[in-house]
């Protein structure tokens, strides 16, 4: 960052006086810099103006291609939304952990571990709905919490911390699985469990008598038995949109959200002043291993199986929609309102494709281009946010 | 001043202490008493052991050895937070600023007013931008939005944020490494002239800077530092400016050098320079 020099004065002509009484000049200069910041320097500064226009341009491009009645009919949206909803439910949690510095790559073997924990658990150790998916929390917290610490006492990368996490949870999840019960799935879970409503906080639809009187209505598709195709709002939006509110509540209003910001962006100066960055790091590889864990639990419950292959390659989809929706990679900047915006772009891409009937095998150039254009936008905003550009 | 302040207690005290990285011994031996209302300069040439004393001072480092006192009571720092507790604050020379962060988030950084107790209340964000802007126009900084980044800002004006975030936060002793050293002078003289403000206040000032146009019109006690150890505390009445330049730059190493190069050059003088 350049010094801003003025006029210069050779210290040596300096009097005492005129060396303490240039405060007003000094000001002067620092208001003329702050009214250069136009309306939409403003707007750009937003970490999530990118994804925002990045989502715009998605929903234009899929409107015009062929298949668009289908995808933005209630139950094409609803299908991508859905979609959406499970990869935002872990990228809202990757992307906090990675303002704070760090990734996790373990979280798409943790939603495989879950869901076997939840398995076993149930069938075979006979725990209700409700204690099984406790378990798996407990699990959850445990490795989450093991992972932090080996990142924050070793100082190792967490990208290798947790690059071993992911093989090793995915390696149990088959081990243990296969010699319990001698395959790599475990069918009817939800058969026999003692408390089926458990499910329901998972599995369930909200609003179902709007959606059913919709149906009455003849204002949405029904079956001919006359319950309505898309039955109401699935669960699993709905723990997306409550966990990116309280996500971005606790980011952006809170003490321990300034914490993360602080320990991603400067973590020698954060712990200066205070900032319990090791336990910021710690409880965000909680809640990632958490939010892995609520994927599994819905999953589970939705397909009423668990399956050791679950959560395959979605640490680096969630890493990619939080980095879509505005996050910085080297940490210190982003919000979870952009990666809401970057799982839409995802899902919506995902399920476009496969409406407008292009090979779906193409999903992934198209995935590619826009995680390059992502980051290339990301970059712009940054060097805005500090005017031309410096700092970390 | 100085003779007034001998009276009192110091306000922060270094007893015989030394720091020892491995076989390498950074600091040894050191005394040093700081008292309120007096701006302590620290002097030495590069590897003379300003840094490490500095981060002792701050809590960064612990003592391999002796002990350090704040307000005559023995205390012991486990992290820079200890100190801050005890009001001994630090400005580091990168300044600890977090420059994707606004202004106010950086100055209530780890002390953030809250709305109420509970775990995840809201930091009250209107008080916190009123308290940042107040303060900031205390030294002579009119900043019109504090919620902007810390990147945006001139290198003097991050400074002076960091110095008056030290000063809200009830800071007695304040450390200021190199503050001026990378400041054109209208920056350098807004940050003198807040030392001259803080020393005012009863603070405790340790200064540590390369520049003698800077260190020696506002320092009213000057330790030198050489090799690790101190060479001599002195009240501004029994150096002079002179004598203080000469330590800083090394003394007749300097002479040595000037002589070395005005032999150089007296040899090379008629040959034009190498082709590339």
């Amino acid at each position: 960052m350049a010094v801003v020099e003025d006029k210069a004065i050779p210290p040596g002509e300096l009097k005492a006086t005129d060396r303490f009484g240039m405060t007003s000049k000094r000001a002067a200069g620092a208001d003329e810099r702050l009214a250069s910041t136009g309306k939409l320097t403003q707007w750009l500064r937003r970490p999530e103006a990118g994804a925002a226009g990045g989502l715009l341009a998605t929903i234009i491009i899929f409107a015009l291609l062929p298949g668009a009645a289908n995808l933005y009919s209630l139950q094409g949206s609803m299908t991508f939304l859905t979609l959406s909803a499970e990869l935002g439910i872990l990228a809202t949690a990757a992307a906090l952990l990675i303002i704070a510095g760090e990734f996790d790559l373990s979280v798409g073997s943790m939603v495989g571990f879950a869901g076997v924990v939840i398995g076993l658990t149930v069938k075979y150790w006979g725990l209700p709905l409700w204690g099984g998916i406790a378990c798996a929390f407990a699990v959850a917290i445990f490795t989450g919490y093991l992972n932090g610490l080996i990142v924050v006492k070793t100082r190792l990368p967490s990208f290798i911390v947790t690059l071993a996490t992911l093989y090793i949870l995915r390696g149990l999840s088959i081990g243990i699985t296969r010699a319990v019960t001698g395959r790599t799935q475990i069918p009817y879970i939800l058969e026999g469990a003692p408390d089926p409503a458990t499910a329901g906080i998972f599995n369930g639809h909200l609003l179902t008598g709007l959606f059913h009187w919709m149906g009455a209505q003849g204002w949405i598709a029904t079956r001919s038995d006359g319950i309505p195709f898309v039955a109401g709002i699935p669960m699993s939006i709905v723990w997306w949109l409550g966990l990116t509110v309280l996500a971005g509540y606790v980011l952006t209003q809170t003490k321990y959200g300034n914490w993360i910001f602080a320990t991603g962006g400067d973590l020698i100066a954060a712990r200066n002043v205070g900032v319990p960055v090791d336990r910021v790091k710690i409880s965000l590889f909680v809640y990632t291993a958490c939010a892995a864990t609520l994927l599994a639990t819905i999953q589970v419950m939705e397909a009423g199986s668990a399956d050791t292959t679950r959560g395959l390659l979605k640490e680096f989809e969630a890493i990619i929609a939080a980095v879509i929706g505005g996050v910085l990679l080297t940490g210190g900047y982003g919000t979870v309102y952009g990666v809401l915006f970057g799982a839409l772009i995802f899902g919506l891409v995902q399920m476009g494709i496969f409406y407008t009937g292009i090979d779906t095998d193409w999903f992934k150039v198209f995935l590619g281009i826009v995680i390059l254009m992502a980051v290339l936008v990301n970059n712009y905003i940054r060097l805005k946010a500090l005017g031309r550009g410096g700092g970390k | 001043m100085t003779a007034s302040a001998q009276m009192r207690e110091p306000a922060m005290e270094l007893r015989g202490v030394s720091v020892n990285f491995g076989s390498v011994r950074a600091l040894q031996d050191i005394d040093i008493k700081v008292y309120p209302g007096e701006v302590h300069c620290l002097l030495g040439d590069n590897g003379a052991g300003k840094s490490t004393l500095i981060k002792v001072l701050s809590g960064v480092y612990r003592p391999s050895k002796g002990e350090i006192l704040v307000d005559g009571k023995p205390v012991t720092f486990r992290s820079p937070r200890d100190a801050q507790e005890l009001g001994v604050a630090t400005v580091f020379q990168d300044l600890g600023m977090i420059s994707l962060m606004s202004i106010t988030r950086n100055f209530f950084l780890g002390r953030e007013p809250t709305k109420s107790s509970l775990p995840f209340s809201r930091i009250d964000k209107e008080r916190a931008n009123t308290i940042a802007r107040q303060a900031m126009a205390d030294i002579g900084i009119d900043v019109r939005d504090p919620t902007q980044a810390v990147g945006t800002l001139s290198g003097g004006e991050r400074q002076s944020v960091a110095i008056a975030r030290a000063v809200h936060f009830g800071a007695r002793v304040l450390i200021l490494d190199e503050p001026t050293s990378a400041l054109g002078v209208h920056q350098a003289a807004m940050v003198l002239k807040f030392i001259i403000e803080a020393r005012m206040r009863g603070l405790a000032v340790i200064f540590i800077s390369h520049n003698i146009h800077h260190a020696y019109p506002v320092g009213d006690t000057f330790t030198l530092l050489n090799r690790g150890r101190n060479r001599g505390t002195y009240a501004k009445s029994d150096i002079s400016r002179d004598e203080v330049i000469s330590i800083m730059s090394g003394g007749e190493d300097l002479k040595a050098v000037e002589a070395e190069i005005a032999g150089l050059l007296a040899q090379i003088g008629n040959r034009p320079p190498a082709a590339p």
